[in-house]
């Protein structure tokens, strides 16, 4: 009985402190590739590719097992260099264009909650209890947060307008 | 004077003569003034005034807003009626913010002072008496003129280059003032001069304008300008093909002419220098050319800014025949106008209604690879290569290929057989290519934002446990310390 706990206590603690050891010294330094994917994805953690915020997008990436145009908020502009640095040819005219969208607050709808202005990524959205909140455009990445929590409906994403300073020929057909 | 050799370069039927033989006219100050805020490179102008307050021809009415940007005036005496979005003059028939001004019918100046002798004033007053007159570029580039005297002066410039050029077809109107203005335009070019320390002082008027040349000649006879024939030829009005053939020299690509040491400017512009020195009178309406085969008496006016150009047209005695098109600017660069209902803005050098039988047919066929288009190229593109990389979405590609360089002039689907749109190929991928710098610029920012956020929730977060964990520890404190008070108290 005792010759039985002690050889296993004793067991136990070796291999115990074999895999210690072993944890250390062949510890594995993450992909360096899913933290550069990550410097390149807008950051907003919104969700809307599927994955567990822009970490879990990353490394999807990574993986091969997404393509580099499932990031919505992040456009063209996003897909072009995950392309670029994946070194993969992908079809970003087709893909994007999905038309820029903005999140806008519905003042007669507002009712001051601050629920938008708790979960947005970014800080595009200005507000305090008890009042009519608004959206910083420059700021506001469409990632969606804000309408899905909204409970009067008052925040939606609505297409980006076009404005002259945006605004430019379209390709020849 | 030996003139040097050009690259590239078209011959266009001129038809200036539909406009150019016929002296200025001065429009009568219409009802309405439609002024956008902003009609120059650089920031929009901060409008002043508000709805229903009165203004004088001249008076301040939006100040312009950081380095690169200009400020703008009411065009006449009269009362605001609105400050809001209206369509703008651009092909693409957005609205863009504008101050509508209700005339009085006075018409009457804002007092202003103007010096007894204008050459008396320092560089960096003329300059800033330019650029509070809200004068910009008025070939066309409308680039804040006050910014370029203070930069040339900075880069010590020591060519100034006065562009008579206008070698777009139909535009007569920089023509029409030298022809009648001459002594002005040479006074103001005397002022750019001083305001910029230039040793040279040239000029360029193309040859097929033999009047203009004799007139600016006669006014510069006896001071330091000196006025140069070119050859007409199309682009001969951009500030890089003038430079070269008056000074040889070549603008590097990435750079501006004031890396070679020349300043240029265009005759209008030295022409509302002198009115804003000289008169302090700002920019407040500027030579317009209304021509085109469908119009009825086509000729150069006077015009406030802010006239719509539907104005321009009736005063013209209307369409003779159905207009195919109307044009904002000449028949090579200018832009397409789906409406006539439009304000006419600094930049505006002319509008055009052109009959169906001058824009001929535009159905475009398959490249043949004649390389036409790389021998009209002035800036030595290929312009074949990059309109077929830029059909393949690969604009990038054409940027490698010195897309970035490419003035829009359209020398190349001018002479092109096929009528391919090779310009439109390339303003199509300069604004995908500006779209796309905006997306990555807004993304950086939005990035940082998120980046911040997320350290400002974790560190809510770490204070929040902080916190807790000492009100723990004090609670905690307390009760030992009644705890032993208690024992103390029993053992007593």
């Amino acid at each position: 009985m005792i010759t039985a706990m002690t050889s296993l206590t004793i067991l136990g603690a070796i291999l115990g402190l074999i895999l210690g050891v072993a944890a250390r010294v062949f510890r594995v330094e993450g992909n360096a590739l899913v933290g550069e994917l990550l410097d390149i994805l807008p950051g907003s953690q919104c969700g809307q590719c599927g994955f567990p915020g822009c970490a879990g997008a990353a490394q999807a990436l990574a993986d091969g097992s997404a393509p580099v145009t499932l990031c919505p908020p992040g456009g063209r502009a996003v897909a072009i260099a995950l392309a670029a640095r994946l070194g993969v040819e992908a079809d970003v005219s087709g893909v994007k264009d999905a038309v820029p969208m903005i999140a806008e607050v519905r003042e007669e709808l507002c009712i001051g909650c601050t629920r938008c202005f708790k979960v947005c990524p970014t800080d595009a959205i200005m507000g305090a209890a008890q009042q009519i909140h608004a959206v910083f455009r420059e700021a506001c990445t469409a990632c969606g947060k804000c309408e899905a929590v909204c409970p009067t409906e008052s925040v939606t994403l609505v297409p980006v307008s076009v404005t002259l300073h945006g605004w430019y020929w379209p390709k020849p057909v | 004077m030996k003139l040097f050799k050009l690259r590239g370069g078209v011959h266009p039927q001129g038809r200036k003569e539909l406009a150019s033989e016929r002296a200025i006219r001065v429009l009568p100050m219409p009802d309405r003034l439609f002024i956008p805020l902003q009609q120059h490179v650089g920031a929009p102008a901060q409008p002043l005034v508000k709805v229903g307050d009165h203004v004088l021809k001249g008076q301040l009415i939006a100040a312009s807003q950081g380095f690169i940007s200009a400020p703008v005036h009411a065009s006449t005496s009269g009362r605001i009626v609105a400050i809001g979005d209206y369509a703008a003059a651009h092909s693409s028939g957005l609205a863009a913010p504008t101050v509508t001004i209700a005339s009085d019918g006075d018409d009457r100046w804002l007092e202003t002072d103007s010096p007894s002798d204008p050459f008396s004033l320092s560089p960096e007053e003329i300059a800033a008496r330019v650029g509070a007159a809200g004068i910009v570029g008025l070939g066309g580039a409308t680039f804040p003129s006050a910014v370029k005297l203070s930069l040339s002066r900075k880069n010590n410039v020591r060519t100034l280059i006065i562009n008579g050029g206008e070698c777009e077809p139909y535009i007569t109107c920089d023509d029409r003032l030298m022809r009648e203005r001459a002594s002005d335009i040479i006074e103001g070019v005397r002022l750019i001069r001083h305001a910029v320390g230039a040793v040279d002082v040239m000029v360029g008027i193309e040859e097929n304008k033999p009047a203009a040349l004799l007139a600016m000649r006669a006014a510069a006879s006896g001071t330091e300008v000196k006025v140069i024939a070119v050859p007409a030829m199309y682009p001969m009005g951009w500030d890089k093909q003038m430079i070269r053939a008056l000074t040889g020299c070549e603008v590097p690509a990435d750079g501006r002419s004031a890396d070679i040491g020349v300043l240029v400017h265009n005759v209008a512009t030295a022409y509302a220098v002198h009115e804003a020195v000289r008169f302090g009178r700002p920019l407040v309406s500027r030579l317009v050319t209304v021509s085109g085969g469908a119009v009825a008496e086509p000729g150069n006016l006077v015009v406030p800014i802010g006239t719509l150009v539907e104005t321009l047209f009736q005063y013209c005695g209307g369409f003779s025949e159905k207009p195919a098109r109307l044009v904002l600017g000449g028949p090579m660069m200018g832009s397409e106008l789906f409406s006539a209902a439009v304000p006419v803005v600094k930049g505006t050098s002319g509008v055009l209604a052109l009959t169906a039988r001058e824009i001929g047919s535009t159905q475009a066929a398959p490249c043949i690879r004649c390389s036409s288009c790389v021998r009209a190229c002035p800036v030595g593109l290929l312009p074949l290569e990059m309109a077929a990389h830029i059909r393949a979405g690969n604009s990038n590609a054409a940027v490698s290929r010195g897309l970035k360089d490419c003035i829009a002039c359209g020398c190349c689907s001018f002479v092109c057989p096929s009528h391919i749109p090779l310009v439109h190929y390339f303003n199509f991928a300069k604004g995908e290519l500006m779209e796309q710098e905006r997306g990555k610029l807004k993304l950086e920012a939005t990035k940082k934002l998120a980046d911040e956020r997320m350290a400002r929730t974790q560190r809510i977060e770490r204070e929040r446990e902080a916190a807790a964990a000492k009100r723990k520890a004090a609670r905690e404190a307390k009760e030992a310390a009644a705890k032993l008070t208690q024992t103390i108290t029993e053992a007593a």
